[in-house]
């Protein structure tokens, strides 16, 4: 018989530590989804092409389908659902996708979502073409992408709104 | 009240999935045993052995089968669904191939383990001993014959089709001019985001099956498992969950995988769960739209046709189990706006050592409108004559509606538009994008030394087939009101538009309306989510089940209220006398009021025993009543109703890299009255971005001996939004179809439909070549410009 050895990984997922025992070739979209349960996270590809399954680690976007589990040991990691705020107002991105009709299936929308909140941090006033650039690594086969991009301007204002208004971003 | 109906509201769907809350396949079933499956890695081979030793070892593993493990039905051949008089050699596939495999892909072994790592270890231990037989692959080599992929089907055809009217060789001899074409399109896939997937459970104590699959069709996928499993239909269940796209792939069942998986759950009483990767559904699931076209066309000085002939070549790969829905819609949709009073088309549907073909959006429209429209153009060269003005010389007018065009539709039907105004759909257009300003915008490109050029397309959809759908609405004593309709969702906002139109029928907030789709546990009769048809076939069906629960709803309120129905008007869940203040009663007390039950369970039920209702000379429910404020509709049209639109388009091409780059993209669309304007738009958005992938992007690269070269979305070029056009511009018409009572007619597919005519519309007019196939790359159109210059 072929047995797998396991390891023990400690995350930080969605600002909760989470322990999990997996074998080194687990990928960190399926520890997510199949071990952690946080099936907001998709794959729609497995080789890093689509952009579904990005969640933020460290802060940073990343493909969950290409790093493996045991690689983000100790890591923060933030899916879709951590990117609600605790007391469940959607985040400036997730309004804005449902106020501008930015998802139809929904299966790439938490990609987009978690890939924009990292991009506004960065550049919280996108131009046009800092908006298409901001999402232009990410495959979505409903939208033709046109009401996504007005997604990214609607979360920008979303944000600035909130900041003013005293409210968390 | 303010009507829903025609609101741009924003969906109901989205709080949920932008949480993150979705519910899609693989989101479901995590207790379930995961499946792989040992596929063919060769296009065309006989099978001479399968040895399973080597994965036995695998600790996990809990199952391997093949064909010889699978008894009763499920080892006969899957179901051929849409058989036709004219499909004389239909051949399908095997759940697990038994002696041959006829491309690659084709699954053969069947390993579940305790995860797919482990079921995916397994399947990569057994080993298979193949006998290599000669591949047929493409258009010519399956028309040439020399091999066969079925060895009892004569020159790989499985069908031919010929269909007529007027008389065609009088007229095209009589024509002042002729011209003759031949057109290609090549093989795309709807690619969703989501690929196939499939869980299921077995009741040991009940006996009973549940299923759940991301399919286009529950109901379908339920009579397909229940005749193959040998089950009732009453003991199956068939629930669709999120799906994340479908664009047709999904509307092709049983697939193999759906009548396994139920089939492996019964025999080992455990969930077992099938989700594909992305390479299984490159190579496993389903493409759409190669063929091949020879067109004659004779007409007049003035550009009117007189006489049409095609003859076509519908590539359906391996086996035909979807029938000859995509070359009948080619044969017949092809006619567009045109009256094209003579006209002859004849396919033959062929074999290939590929996977098969079924519709993917547009379903053989795309492929129909390329050679209408090129053969318009190609009129308007002949004749230097402007291209709208050849186009408005052969529209059928709105005077002539319905139009009948003396053929036979894909739904076995004749070919009536029933409504439609192209004059005024290109009027529109013209106007949208300049069309009579544009040589303007081309001399003055040309003059910087640019190449811009300007192309449109027009087409008619049937959509809204056949045969029926069903709804049903129940308003609780909570006042909510609970709208099942059978057919699926894929992400085309029903709960939103279905939503809408309950509301305004029943008077009732819009927040208080649910809908479900796809649940066979809800509404058991229903046909799928194709061709266009969920908003007119349902949103019809729910109109006629909220009329008839709001029927009801008014003859007990009447009673309550000692009025007569015909006074009484529902709003904001509220049935009140007009213009009696106060005399009123929440549709909630209705509710309760309609179920001679005697317990007060709550405040609903004890409000509504201050009325008296029933006519105490007869039993609490009355012959012919039912208790319960509840509506059942089933909507069946005669036949389709008639969509249409146009699309212009303005490109650009670089003078040395032969790069095309769309500049402007404009659509005129008449999909009768909208429901929800916002989520219109959103499918026209996404069925541009596919029409734009399948002209200049997607191709599905077979080389000869049957290999996808590029089954991955790193190799298949899908587009990003760096290759969709910055802005989509849009106009609507609006004629009402006279065919349904919200007068809809459908909108899912048009956007892609134009999108190859117009855009090789447009290189043409930029680069002065003929463009006669699609898509086009940049060194397609580099070794065009080549071919010219060597003349």
């Amino acid at each position: 018989m072929t047995t797998e050895r396991l390891h023990d990984v400690r995350l930080s997922v969605n600002g909760a530590a989470r322990d999990v025992r997996v074998p080194a070739r687990r990928l960190l979209s399926d520890c997510l989804r199949h071990d952690l349960q946080l099936t907001g996270t998709h794959v729609g590809c497995e080789h890093g092409v689509c952009g579904a399954c990005t969640v933020l680690v460290d802060g940073a976007p990343m493909r969950s389908c290409l790093l493996l589990a045991v690689s983000v040991d100790g890591a923060q990691i933030t899916t879709v659902e951590g990117l609600t705020q605790s007391d469940g107002t959607l985040s400036p991105v997730q309004q804005a996708f449902a106020d501008c009709h930015g998802l139809q299936c929904g299966f790439c929308t938490p990609g987009f979502l978690t890939t924009i909140t990292a991009g506004l941090r960065e550049n919280p006033e996108p131009s046009e073409d800092d908006a298409r650039e901001m999402i232009g690594g990410n495959l979505c086969r409903c939208t033709g992408y046109q009401n996504i991009l007005k997604s990214v301007h609607r979360a920008a204002e979303i944000q600035r709104e909130r900041r003013s208004g005293g409210e968390p971003a | 009240m303010t009507r829903m109906f025609g609101q741009p509201l924003a969906r109901v769907e989205d709080d949920r999935l932008v949480r993150g809350h979705g519910g899609y396949l693989d989101d479901l079933g995590s207790d379930a045993l995961a499946c792989a499956f040992v596929r063919s890695p060769h296009a065309h081979a006989r099978i001479l052995d399968i040895d399973v030793s080597g994965a036995l070892e695998i600790d996990g593993l809990v199952a391997i089968y093949t064909h010889e493990d699978l008894d009763g039905k499920v080892g006969e051949p899957l179901p051929l669904l849409i058989p036709h008089p004219a499909l004389t050699h239909g051949r399908t596939q095997y759940a697990l191939a038994r002696d041959e495999v006829n491309h690659v892909g084709e699954p053969i072994v069947m390993v579940l383990a305790r995860d797919r790592y482990l079921a995916e270890d397994a399947a990569e231990r057994v080993l298979v001993t193949y006998q290599n037989l000669p591949a047929v692959v493409g258009i010519p080599a399956a028309r040439a014959a020399e091999h066969l992929v079925h060895e009892d089907v004569p020159g790989n055809v499985a069908a031919n089709l010929r269909q007529s009217k007027g008389d065609v060789d009088t007229a095209m001899a009589a024509a002042a001019h002729t011209l003759e074409l031949d057109l290609a399109i090549e093989r795309s896939a709807a690619t969703p985001m989501e690929g196939r997937g499939v869980l299921a459970r077995w009741d040991t104590e009940s006996n009973r099956l549940r299923m759940w699959t991301s399919t286009q069709t529950s109901t379908g996928v339920r009579a397909a498992v229940a005749a193959k499993l040998e089950l009732a239909l009453v003991d199956v269940d068939v629930i669709t969950p999120d799906v994340g796209g479908g664009f047709g792939v999904k509307i092709v069942h049983p697939w193999p995988e759906e009548v396994l998986v139920p089939w492996a759950a019964r025999r080992l009483g455990s969930p077992v769960k099938f989700v594909e990767d992305r390479r299984e559904h490159f190579i496993s699931s389903a493409h759409e739209r190669q063929q091949l076209h020879h067109v004659r066309v004779g007409f007049d000085d003035d550009g009117v046709i007189a006489a049409l002939d095609v003859r076509f070549w519908h590539d359906h790969g391996a086996y035909i189990p979807y029938g000859l829905i995509v070359p009948i819609i080619t044969s017949t949709q092809l006619l567009g706006p045109y009256r094209t009073p003579n006209y002859r088309v004849e396919f033959d549907s062929l074999y290939t050592n590929t996977l098969i073909v079924t519709p993917y959006r547009g379903a053989g429209r795309p492929q129909g409108v390329f050679v209408m429209e090129r053969v318009m153009d190609a009129v308007a060269a002949d004749r230097g004559l402007d291209r709208t003005v050849v186009r408005e010389r052969n529209f059928i007018t709105p005077e002539e509606m319905p139009y009948d065009h003396g053929l036979i539709f894909q739904d076995g039907r004749p070919l009536i538009y029933d409504s439609g105004d192209y004059p005024a759909s290109l009027a529109k257009l013209k106007a949208l994008v300049g069309w009579d300003e544009f040589t303007g915008v081309r001399d003055a490109a040309r003059a910087e030394g640019r190449r811009v050029g300007i192309g449109l397309a027009c087409y008619v959809e049937g959509t809204g087939v056949g045969p029926y759908e069903g709804a049903h609405v129940v308003v609780e004593t909570s006042g909510k009101v609970k709208v099942a309709t059978g057919l699926t969702s894929q992400g085309q906002g029903h709960q939103t538009v279905f939503a809408q139109i309950v509301a305004d029928e029943l008077g009732v907030p819009i927040g208080d309306v649910e809908v479900v789709t796809g649940d066979t546990r809800r509404m058991g009769y229903a046909v799928g989510t194709f061709a266009s048809r969920a908003a007119v076939m349902s949103g019809s069906a729910i109109a006629l089940a909220a009329r008839a629960a709001r029927a009801k709803a008014l003859k007990i309120a009447a009673d309550a209220l000692e009025a007569d129905p015909e006074d009484l008007e529902i709003v904001d869940g509220i049935v009140r006398v007009v213009g009696s203040p106060g005399a009123e009663i929440s549709l909630a007390t209705v509710a309760v009021l309609s179920n001679p039950l005697r317990y007060a369970f709550d405040d609903a039920a004890q409000a509504a025993t201050q009325f008296a209702v029933g006519d105490t000379g007869k039993p609490p429910v009355a012959e012919g009543d039912e208790p319960g404020i509840e509506g059942r509709g089933f909507f069946s049209p005669m036949q389709s109703t008639f969509a249409s639109g146009m699309h212009a388009v303005v490109v650009e091409t670089d003078p040395d890299t032969a790069e095309i780059k769309i500049l402007r993209y404009c659509v005129v669309h008449d999909c009768g009255n909208l429901i929800n304007p916002r989520i219109v738009e959103g499918q026209i958005h996404g069925g541009v971005a596919q029409g734009v992938g399948g002209a200049l992007y997607e191709r599905m690269a077979y080389d000869d001996a049957g290999q996808l070269q590029n089954a991955s979305f790193m190799d298949f070029l899908m587009p990003y939004v760096t290759e969709v056009p910055a802005k989509i511009e849009i106009d609507h018409l609006v004629t009402p179809s006279p065919l349904n009572p919200l007068g809809i007619k459908g909108a899912g597919e048009a956007g892609v439909i134009p999108g190859a005519a117009a855009i090789a519309s447009a290189i043409e007019d930029a680069e002065a070549i003929t463009i006669t196939s699609m898509p086009i790359s940049p060194t397609e159109l580099f070794e065009l410009r080549r071919q010219k210059e060597q003349g």
